[in-house]
């Protein structure tokens, strides 16, 4: 019953969202308000709908309904709790149903926080992303149904990969979804703008909150599954080139892109049908990224099973959607008129510097990804593209861009002083260069490309703490006034500082990998295995069960100089319903540093143990959320709740916001 | 302070991380670098992206002992890698050849970029003109006037 | 000329939606690699058999157009293109060889009692030195070689009733023409 209701919901929401998308796009057009409020109330109306077959799906998991195919196809009665529920989007039609849950949310959202938005605007918004609803709807109703039947219902079902049964599966997907579905509100917005033929700095200051939203879900996103794969898979690799990976990758790239072109747009009125562009782009990346995942074009570790027609279904999806707002774009484009000027030295040049190499970045991330794709489908060579090719590619490009990211927020608008802004930068250089001289001295002259990676990361990290103490005029007047100026600092200023160094602890937690060690030893119940001035005693194995798997379990005690600091408490656990066998991985940090070790195969009583210490490896997650968290401080800024603002008020915060 | 030490300390002995088991590796160091080195670009044919050294499949495993063996019977590095590609084809190269079928790949990420450099500079370039040339009329008497008034009455 | 420019993306991405249509076309198959070793000869190999009658070798083969069958016991695939194999034998009358691959003898005798033993000879290869010559990255594999000992064509993963009508029949009719 409840199932049906379910069902019966999603079906009502694929009807609503077909009302959503034409009746307030007609109404803005007629100037017909009752029209045009259709959209909030159909948006929050198909939320509910939504939700409730979200909740039904999750029902039919949770009591382990066999009668629903999917449940069948995924679940089992043991599978523990945490996994009952997030299991629910660990497959093709419930990852689906994430997806629209992720849109209609957004789409609610928008309708309740968006008031100040001028009517016929918002109708379009909301009419857009109806109609991103409506073609995602029709796609489970028709190819990816997750409540069809199946009539005698097995005794018990085929259970959750194994691989699959991690918390990381309860965070992960939500996240990602969240930021790739919050772009389809900025591309709304975009499409909105290019029908009504405007783009003035007001659609910029609503569109930049969207972007940043989505941009912050997508960075946690990618962060949890690099994260994930890191203390999954057993050797500590985080990133891979992946199909699916850099199908999460791009719109972040286009996304970040994004955020910085739209500041342009809204301080100084140009690079307005650039902007447009990004927006529908990154989206456009995120229905790719969907198409390349689902359809079986590519053979990847995350790609869902593939059925052609569902393939087909989402190249249409692409064409209409992607196809019919780049129609509209060329169409419509020349038409919005440019606006300030700006000489190349200058902040709004350094960010044209920025989005020239984070949309060429993308676009070598999607070379290198397709390439295979494009040259077997035409009857070349299959070929493999990974890890060498994006090193030489992808990497140069970032260089100049993380050069960027130090100077850039120091330039002044319209025309910078980019020699001034190098000299009050004097104090990042000293502290780069002395980094790296000491850095040298304990490496004797090895891993050069790794300590160029690090030198960039503290000059990223000092510039974005000399801009901060250039704008509270640190060291240059009284410490009160500077301590004012610092608490009355606009959020967005923070929260651009914060992002900005986490950028640079992720850089030096990547170029940091180098210098990981590692040893591999079969070691005898007893034994030791020396690391990195540790000593890895293997005490001995226990067998532990869980609920759904038997492991074997090794206790390990970590010593230093002799003495016992701690105990790691690495896992091989063998699932029995599927015949697999999983490792999991104990990892020991001190935030610094992670000791990471794995436990191998058996051999005659004795034991593979992989021992790795990777210094500086943990940053590269916390820069992430650092950078999540500086978006977010950005977003809760008063100006983007109070909208436009006016008066003398108003005034004030923009004159504080433009950083004089 | 002993974590960062430790760290400090640590970067001398570093190399890249690998599935690679104990029974597999050469008793020649120089032979076992060349091997892990190799190995890093061949790919893992039943996994995603990984190369040999990294992964912990059966037939990665192979295909190292396979390396290693073709090394220690004398191959140079070009003839070991020969070696197995000739079995498993191009697509075990993890760093696709520079050849014509992969000009577009490999010389398109630079050819991009300087073309999207140049085309800013020139866009950047021909708006400034256009802004010179279309620089508004100089204002008329009347207007003048009507400027004047304006600026005087928001000052008060 | 201007708006020429902003036609760009829409005719970029038309061309990328050709290239998607393409690969979605069924007969495309990005899962299976092509073999390097077509239109090769095939390596040679010397193998103990399963079962006795001599060894399986690839001069053993010469002469005639024979598919050499890579499968273990634990392979759960071999299991599903078991009776196409057995078709092929006895309705076809193909000569068919296995390949034993990192199995341990007595678990490939069990399995091939159980379900029948379609090869004519099967051979051993516990650590799979003759796959890694053939190229084989998986089980089961099926390599069809002429009577010249040329590796003409590779079939990745089991065989089934369409692949055999639509090609691998035709092509040992072709081979077989005098």
């Amino acid at each position: 019953m409840i199932v049906e209701a379910g069902h019966f919901a999603l079906i009502l929401a694929l009807f609503v969202a077909i009302a959503q998308s034409v009746l307030p796009l007609v109404g803005a057009a007629r100037r017909n308000v009752g029209w045009m409020a259709v959209g909030r109330s159909a948006a929050l109306t198909q939320f509910a709908l939504i939700a409730t077959a979200m909740a039904a799906l999750m029902y039919a998991y949770i009591t382990s309904d066999f009668t629903v195919l999917n449940v069948v196809q995924n679940s089992h009665t043991d599978k523990p709790l945490l996994y009952q529920i997030t299991g629910v989007w660990g497959n093709h039609e419930g990852s689906m149903i994430l997806w629209v849950f992720m849109l209609s949310l957004c789409g609610a959202l928008v309708a309740l926080f968006c008031d100040n938005l001028p009517a016929e605007l918002r109708a379009r918004v909301l009419a857009v992303q109806g109609m991103v609803g409506v073609g995602f709807l029709l796609f489970i109703l028709l190819t990816s149904d997750p409540f069809i039947r199946v009539f005698p219902p097995p005794p018990n079902g085929e259970g959750l990969n194994p691989v699959l049964q991690d918390p990381g599966l309860a965070f992960h997907p939500p996240f990602l979804y969240l930021g790739y579905v919050g772009f389809s509100v900025s591309f709304a917005f975009a499409v909105a703008a290019l029908i009504e033929g405007r783009v003035d700095p007001a659609w910029a200051r609503w569109v930049r909150p969207w972007a940043l939203f989505s941009w912050c879900a997508l960075t946690i996103g990618i962060a949890m599954g690099s994260w994930w794969a890191y203390y999954t898979l057993g050797w500590g690799g985080w990133w891979y080139w992946d199909p699916v990976e850099n199908a999460s990758f791009m719109p972040w790239l286009v996304g970040t892109a994004l955020i910085h072109s739209s500041i342009v747009v809204e301080k100084r009125d140009t690079l307005k049908s650039w902007t447009v562009l990004l927006a529908i782009l990154a989206f456009a990346l995120s229905l790719v990224g969907t198409f390349l995942v689902r359809s079986g074009v590519l053979t990847s570790v995350h790609a869902f099973a593939s059925d052609p027609r569902r393939g087909v279904f989402i190249l249409l999806l692409l064409i209409v959607v992607i196809g019919g707002s780049l129609m509209l774009y060329a169409i419509r484009a020349p038409n919005l008129k440019g606006g300030g000027l700006f000489a190349p030295i200058s902040r709004e040049g350094a960010l044209v510097l920025n989005n020239v190499l984070l949309v060429c970045g993308c676009a070598t991330v999607f070379l290198g990804t397709l390439y295979p794709l494009f040259l077997d489908a035409i009857g070349g060579p299959k070929l493999s593209v990974g890890f060498p090719f994006f090193n030489r590619t992808f990497v140069p490009m970032m260089v100049p861009l993380l050069l960027a990211v130090g100077a850039g927020p120091l330039l002044a608008w319209k025309r910078g002083d980019l020699a001034g802004a190098l000299q009050r930068l004097w104090a990042a250089f000293a502290v780069a260069l002395v980094v790296i001289a000491g850095c040298l001295v304990v490496t004797q002259g090895t891993h050069v490309l790794s300590l160029l990676g690090i030198a960039l990361a503290v000059w990223v990290f000092a510039g974005a703490a000399v801009e901060w103490a250039e704008r509270v005029r640190l060291f240059r007047g009284a410490f009160a006034d500077s301590l004012t100026r610092a608490l009355h600092l606009p959020r967005a200023a923070y929260g651009m500082t914060l992002a900005h160094m986490g950028v640079a602890v992720t850089v030096a937690g990547i170029a940091a990998s180098s210098f990981a060690v590692e040893n591999i030893q079969l070691v005898k119940i007893g034994g030791d295995i020396p690391i990195a001035g540790y000593t890895l005693h293997l005490a001995r194995i226990e067998k532990v069960p869980g609920e759904n798997f038997t492991a074997d379990q090794a206790i390990i005690e970590v010593r230093r100089d002799g003495v016992q600091i701690g105990a790691m408490y690495p896992e091989r656990r063998f699932f029995p319903l599927q015949q697999q066998t999983t490792a999991e991985t104990a990892i020991r940090t001190n935030f610094l540093a992670d000791l990471y070790v794995a436990l191998g195969d058996p051999d005659h009583g004795a034991w593979t143990v992989r021992a790795y210490y990777k210094p500086l490896v943990p940053w590269i997650w916390i820069g992430a959320v650092i950078m999540a968290f500086g978006g977010m401080v950005s977003l809760s800024d008063r100006r983007w709740r109070v909208g436009v603002a006016t008066g003398a008020r108003g005034r004030m915060l923009a004159q504080a916001a433009s950083g004089d | 302070m002993k974590g960062i030490l430790a760290v400090l300390t640590v970067v001398l002995l570093s190399s890249a991380a690998s599935a690679v088991t104990p029974q597999e590796k050469l008793a020649d160091p120089a032979l076992e670098a060349r091997a892990e080195s190799i190995g890093e670009n061949l790919r893992c044919l039943v996994c995603q992206n990984e190369s040999i050294e990294e992964s912990n499949a059966d037939l990665a495993h192979d295909i190292r002992v396979l390396l290693r063996q073709r090394l220690v019977a004398g191959d140079t590095n070009a003839q070991a890698i020969q070696y197995i590609v000739n079995r498993y084809g191009q697509f075990v190269l993890l760093r696709p050849p520079v050849e014509p079928a992969t000009y577009v790949l490999w010389y398109g990420p630079g050819i991009l970029l300087v073309v999207a450099a140049l085309s800013t500079l020139i866009w950047l370039r021909r708006r400034a003109r256009t802004d010179l040339a279309t620089a508004p009329s100089p204002l008329t008497e009347a207007e003048q006037q009507r400027l004047d008034h304006l600026l005087r009455e928001t000052e008060s | 000329m201007r708006k020429l420019f902003y036609l760009l993306p829409l005719l970029a991405f038309m061309a990328l939606v050709g290239w998607f249509a393409l690969a979605l076309r069924p007969s495309y198959n990005p899962q299976i690699l092509p073999s390097a070793m077509i239109n090769k000869p095939a390596p040679s190999f010397d193998l103990a058999p399963l079962n006795g009658g001599g060894n399986l070798s690839l001069a053993g083969l010469k002469g005639q157009v024979a598919l050499v069958n890579f499968f273990a016991s634990w392979c759960v695939p071999c299991r599903e293109e078991h009776p196409i194999l057995m078709h092929l034998v006895e309705q076809e009358h193909v000569p068919l060889y296995g390949i034993d691959y990192k199995d341990r003898p007595e678990d490939a005798r069990r399995i091939l009692a159980q379900l029948g033993d379609p090869y004519r000879l099967v051979g051993m290869d516990p650590d799979g030195v003759t796959g890694l010559d053939f190229g084989v990255y998986g089980v089961p594999e099926t390599y069809v070689i002429d009577k010249t000992g040329t590796i003409r064509k590779r079939f990745v993963g089991p065989l089934t009733a369409e692949a055999l009508r639509n090609e691998l029949l035709p092509l040992l009719k072709l081979l077989n023409a005098p």
